[in-house]
């Protein structure tokens, strides 16, 4: 007769990454709220309180912090739809029959397995200020000579623009791939019958594609705008937030505060922000996306 | 009206490949920079001798392995990257086939957990994690690179997922040969399951190589540091030698772009896997 062990096979198996999970992300999550209410300093002579929402109070009083949001909702609203269309247009082209399709689809993911480490630094070279920098002589070229050599990273109104021109560089292929493959999808029949229908090239994009491709779009755009709130590794590297905050993000001062000067409590303030803008966005992606497949 | 079928081809071609020369221009300005004398370098830059090589040698190469340790970043990399995918795929495939094939209490209300923490970026809880492994005493550490990072929620739903889709014969044909659970995860299952293997394996290299924000903030020491801290920080050290800089990039993105290259179609498919879930 089998004897029933102590412990069952599936609490065995899921034990180590339950484990792991609970002990790096359940226990910091539930830190990150506790110590937001805290006036928690490293190193601080004061001794610890609970200071209630202070922090978040401190927070929104806060002009620099403010900024940040503003700066992340301005690159949230200017690179999710410019490397969206780009990333479908791209993917509409590469859908055809073309000969080259592979290398083609190649060539524009590749900046997507360069760390943004790499690619920030990279961009400081091609966002060199004088006329004989990069993109200043492309620009100086393309307009014919009517362009001014600027330097991009330390002026106030092109620092935030330069940067996200890099993202989306790096980002586009990421998307386009995911795109290419909702595309691939789409039964041919659908086509077929609205071609039967009179439908023009036009028309089957507006009513076959569009439709069909409407929960990957909405996940990709998910996807790019929880990306674009972490933004972080472009300002450390290309401008550090400057020039006068005008490139810092919610996680460029989270992570000034906790780690530059010690204060944790008001990091942990910044990452329960933070998690909330990530749910308000993934509550508003389940209300537009149609719950078709899980 | 519509449009003759060559003229929207050629239109096509043309628009495909001035695209594909703008995404490609930073990775052959680096490619061809890290192989140029150093005075050319940013000469050059803003014309198009950028994009050609001249004097072609490897002394920025030489270079970067004279003015800091890159083979140690390397080792750093290759070791923390190493060891988050090798033990996510041992951890998560567990956890997902517990989820997917195995009953046991609490299943259901765990699943739910994985299933929320899914959402969480990691961003968003590095700061209180940031203060957790200061007091573990574990900064500046390898451990404190690797250990967070091997159990994921998403590498588990992405195991579950799969899983789920096998077909519940090859279990029940291990069953009656006498294998018991372990056994038939190991050599039924797991030689069933390549491919969410290779997806999974894939997509935490690529995220993993590239982590920035977490060493930053836990090491202080370049002894633990991996790559992509390693080129912010050579950046910053004069002398400014972009032909240096552009050498170590090439260094340091080959080891990927090998992975990438070798198993493009894996590739591709990891990263469509994270948009299966609409």
């Amino acid at each position: 007769m089998p004897h029933r062990p102590f412990i069952s096979a599936g609490t065995l198996f899921a034990l180590p990454a339950l484990t792991g999970l609970l002990i790096f992300v359940v226990i910091p999550f539930l830190l990150a709220i506790g110590l937001s209410l805290t006036n928690l300093r490293l190193g601080s002579p004061l001794p610890l309180e609970f200071v209630g929402l202070t922090q978040f109070l401190r927070l929104f009083e806060d002009g620099v912090f403010a900024r940040a949001l503003v700066n992340n909702i301005l690159f949230t609203v200017v690179v999710v739809p410019v490397q969206t269309i780009l990333a479908l247009g791209l993917a509409l082209l590469l859908n055809q029959p073309l000969k080259g399709q592979t290398l083609f689809r190649t060539l524009f993911f590749l900046p997507v397995v360069f760390p943004l480490a790499l690619v920030s630094v990279v961009w400081i070279l091609i966002y060199a200020p004088g006329p004989d920098g990069m993109l200043n002589s492309f620009l100086h070229l393309f307009t014919l000579g009517h362009w001014q050599a600027r330097d991009f990273l330390h002026d106030p109104w092109l620092a935030l623009p330069a940067i996200m021109l890099t993202s989306i560089w790096q980002g586009t292929g990421f998307q386009m791939v995911i795109l290419l493959a909702g595309l691939q999808s789409i039964p041919e029949e659908l086509y077929e019958a609205a071609r039967l229908d009179g439908a023009g090239r036009w028309q089957r994009f507006w009513h076959v594609t569009l439709p069909q491709l409407r929960n990957t779009l909405v996940f990709v755009m998910l996807v790019t705008t929880i990306l674009a709130f972490r933004l972080f590794e472009q300002v450390q590297i290309m401008t550090r937030g400057g020039p006068n905050h005008a490139t810092t993000t919610v996680m460029y001062e989270a992570v000034q505060a906790a780690f530059s000067r010690q204060q944790v409590a008001k990091g942990a303030a910044i990452s329960v922000i933070f998690f909330l803008l990530v749910l308000l966005i993934t509550f508003l992606q389940r209300h537009f996306a149609r719950q078709e497949r899980l | 009206m519509t449009l003759p079928r060559q003229i929207i081809t050629g239109f096509s071609y043309l628009t495909l490949l001035i695209l594909a020369l703008l995404f490609i221009a930073p990775i052959v300005l680096m490619l061809i920079g890290s192989l140029k004398p150093e005075a050319r370098v940013l000469v050059e830059t803003g014309s198009l001798n950028a994009f050609i090589p001249a004097d072609v040698d490897l002394r920025n190469y030489r270079d970067v392995f004279a003015r800091v340790e890159f083979g140690r970043y390397l080792f750093n990399s290759v070791l923390i990257t190493g060891m988050v995918v090798i033990g996510g795929l041992v951890v998560n495939s567990l956890a997902g086939y517990a989820f997917a094939r195995l009953a046991w209490r609490g299943r259901r209300i765990l699943f739910a957990l994985v299933l929320a923490i899914l959402i969480l970026p990691l961003e968003a809880i590095a700061v209180p994690l940031f203060y957790q492994v200061t007091l573990f005493g574990w900064r500046d550490t390898y451990l404190v690179q690797i250990l967070p990072f091997i159990a994921n929620a998403f590498s588990i739903y992405l195991f579950y997922t799969f899983f789920l889709g096998l077909p519940k014969e090859l279990e029940e044909a291990a069953r009656l040969d006498g294998a018991g659970v372990f056994r038939t995860f190991m050599f039924v299952i797991v030689p069933n399951s390549r491919p969410v293997f290779a997806t999974v394996a894939i997509l935490s290299f690529l995220i993993q190589w590239g982590v920035f924000i977490w060493p930053l903030m836990v090491t202080s020491s370049e002894a633990v540091r991996p790559l992509p801290l390693a080129i912010a920080t050579f950046y910053t050290l004069p002398p400014l030698q972009w032909g240096d800089i552009f050498a170590f990039g090439v260094m340091m993105v080959l080891p990927i772009l090998l992975v990438f290259l070798f198993f493009q179609r894996w590739f591709v498919r990891g990263v469509v896997s994270t948009g299966i879930k609409g």
